[in-house]
């Protein structure tokens, strides 16, 4: 059983206004059997963060090409992408790679 | 009588200089772009000659950073051997060239296809008033060579291309990815790495900004990072997302920065980081990043692409950073600005429903449009629908009441007004009776272009 767990998760490069404009979230994740992975947090950030449009959030059961997610200011691929287990006040930031110059 | 005369024909001068100027202008730009493109197209551009010393005015010129121990004379012969593409002389180009130029770099390549506009000027400092209308590419090169005669400056007005990219990047030692659309991005990354350059890209929207060096030193090129693109419509331009001038000028002054020291033997901190600078929180942030991907399409392994390919088919969207047409409804259900105007003038009942957000609707707007911004729309917030339905039904005692009610929808550029039409259309009997959405194609830009030149346009 995995304890509720305290995340700061953040989103940047425009992904925040997919949250009502707010770019930092401090959140609570609720107790369940399976350990917390990223995998599920996305599910979770859908079902209680997302505010529209979760197709230019998500897309499948990863985040849409484009969005870099960032665990403890490396990138999630040197963590494990989605198999990664999140751990009591990690940050997690997801952010738009701009294109604009 | 004399003094109109008079009037007349001074007025008469003036559009006839202006015309004269705009022409002027047409043909600098082919000019240009014909030279661009032999350039591209010629001889690679001889080398720059290895030299042992300094000159005394260089000494004087360059001696703040001279005593530097991490530049030094060394460094200082090395930047003047190094030979940079600058691709993109916008937000981010205009102040990487301009610290380039003023450190001393040897040659620069100055990429662009665009000509200067009004709306460039707050971020694009190279750029001046009384150059609107000429080719980016020419601007730059005129600015720079005021500020260092001794540089090489090798305007290229033209868009890079799957056809030029990979031999101008070979005649270059380090590229300054400047650009501001995301085929771009591909074709100058999959170029550096086919021709084995390090590339220092930097990028810039809204109030933050965001800085990687790619293929260099065993770090990851752009498509290690971003093999898939992203949805065209998940892309925002200057143009719609805004952006406050200094912000890429910020990025462009880090990515002169990291330039300089490849150049001149320094070498880079930024492998294998991105830095992303949020300037509303005033934070920098290093991201540790992947390294070389050995599957990556094009610098892993066992690449699969050998050679440059069709970018804009790639990312679906094409290499500029103009704004999108969209084309959703049926040509039944838009009306153009003149049918409007002629719709207003007749004084037929309806309700003009102005979609933008409320920060654009503060710069300008039409008097009798009622305001509700898609979002809200969208999310069918209630207290909108109630307003909407409330004006609909006002507007409908002035006429019989039994007629099926238009409702004409603008926004800035007539794409977000076709989405909005489709949500009214949803709504229609339901919840806010019997209506007839529209939209009108081209929006409140058309309007002012065709209908109202005193009309703001942003």
């Amino acid at each position: 059983m995995a304890a509720p767990m305290s995340l700061l998760v953040e989103f940047g490069g425009g992904a925040e206004l997919l949250f009502d404009g707010v770019k930092k979230h401090q959140v609570t994740l609720p107790c369940q059997p399976e350990p917390w992975d990223i995998r599920n947090l996305l599910k979770w950030i859908k079902q209680n963060l997302l505010k529209e449009r979760p197709e230019l959030f998500i897309q499948g059961d990863t985040v849409r090409p484009g969005i870099l997610v960032l665990i403890n200011d490396a990138d999630w691929e040197l963590m494990g992408e989605l198999d990664y287990k999140l751990q009591d006040q990690d940050n997690v930031v997801f952010i738009s790679t701009l294109h604009g110059g | 009588m004399a003094l109109s005369e008079a009037a007349r024909l001074r007025a008469e001068i003036g559009r006839r200089e202006q015309e004269l100027g705009a022409l002027q202008g047409q043909l600098a730009a082919v000019l240009a772009r014909e030279a661009a493109e032999e350039l591209a197209a010629g001889p690679a551009l001889p080398p720059l000659e290895a030299r042992a010393s300094l000159s005394p005015a260089e000494i004087l010129r360059y001696s703040r950073q001279l005593v530097l121990p991490e530049l030094g004379v060394r460094g200082q012969l090395r930047l003047s051997r190094c030979a940079v593409l600058v691709v993109g002389c916008g937000g981010l180009g205009c102040p990487l060239a301009q610290y380039l130029a003023a450190a001393g770099i040897g040659r620069l390549g100055l990429v662009d296809h665009d000509v200067v506009e009004m709306s460039n000027l707050h971020r694009q400092v190279l750029h001046g008033e009384a150059r609107e209308g000429l080719p980016k590419a020419l601007s730059a090169a005129a600015t720079l060579r005021q500020l260092n005669s001794r540089v090489q400056y090798v305007p290229y007005h033209l868009a890079l291309s799957p056809g030029t990219a990979l031999e101008l990047v070979r005649q270059y030692d380090v590229v300054a990815d400047c650009s501001d659309n995301v085929p771009t991005r591909y074709l100058v990354s999959d170029a550096c790495v086919l021709a084995g350059k390090p590339l220092v890209s930097a990028s810039a929207l809204r109030l933050e900004g965001q800085l990687v060096v790619y293929n260099y030193r065993g770090g990851p090129c752009y498509r290690c990072l971003f093999p898939k693109p992203p949805l065209p419509e998940t892309v925002t331009n200057c143009a719609d997302g805004g952006v406050l001038g200094v912000v890429p000028g910020i990025m462009g002054c880090i990515q002169a920065l990291e330039v300089l020291k490849i150049a001149s033997g320094i070498g880079s901190a930024f492998n294998q980081f991105m830095l992303m600078f949020d300037a509303l929180e005033g934070r920098f942030r290093n991201i540790r990043l992947r390294p070389k991907k050995p599957d990556c399409a094009i610098c892993g392994d066992k690449p699969t692409l050998t050679s440059l390919q069709d970018y804009e088919a790639f990312c679906g969207s094409s290499a500029t950073d103009k704004c999108r047409t969209l084309c959703l409804l049926p040509s039944e259900q838009r009306i153009s600005v003149e049918e409007y105007k002629k719709l207003l003038d007749e004084q037929v009942p309806h309700i003009l429903v102005d979609v933008r957000p409320q920060v654009e609707v503060d710069i300008c707007y039409l008097v009798h449009s009622v305001h509700i911004p898609l979002s809200k729309l969208e999310g069918k917030n209630e207290e909108c629908l109630k307003f909407l339905e409330k004006r609909i039904c006002e507007e409908k005692q002035r006429t019989n009441g039994k007629m099926t009610f238009p409702v004409y929808v603008i926004c800035k550029l007539g794409n977000d007004s076709q989405k909005a039409v489709r949500v009214l259309q949803e709504l229609s009997d339901k919840e806010l009776g019997l209506i007839l959405a529209k939209d009108i194609r081209g929006g409140l830009m058309a309007w002012a272009s065709k209908i109202d030149p005193s009309f703001p346009q942003y």
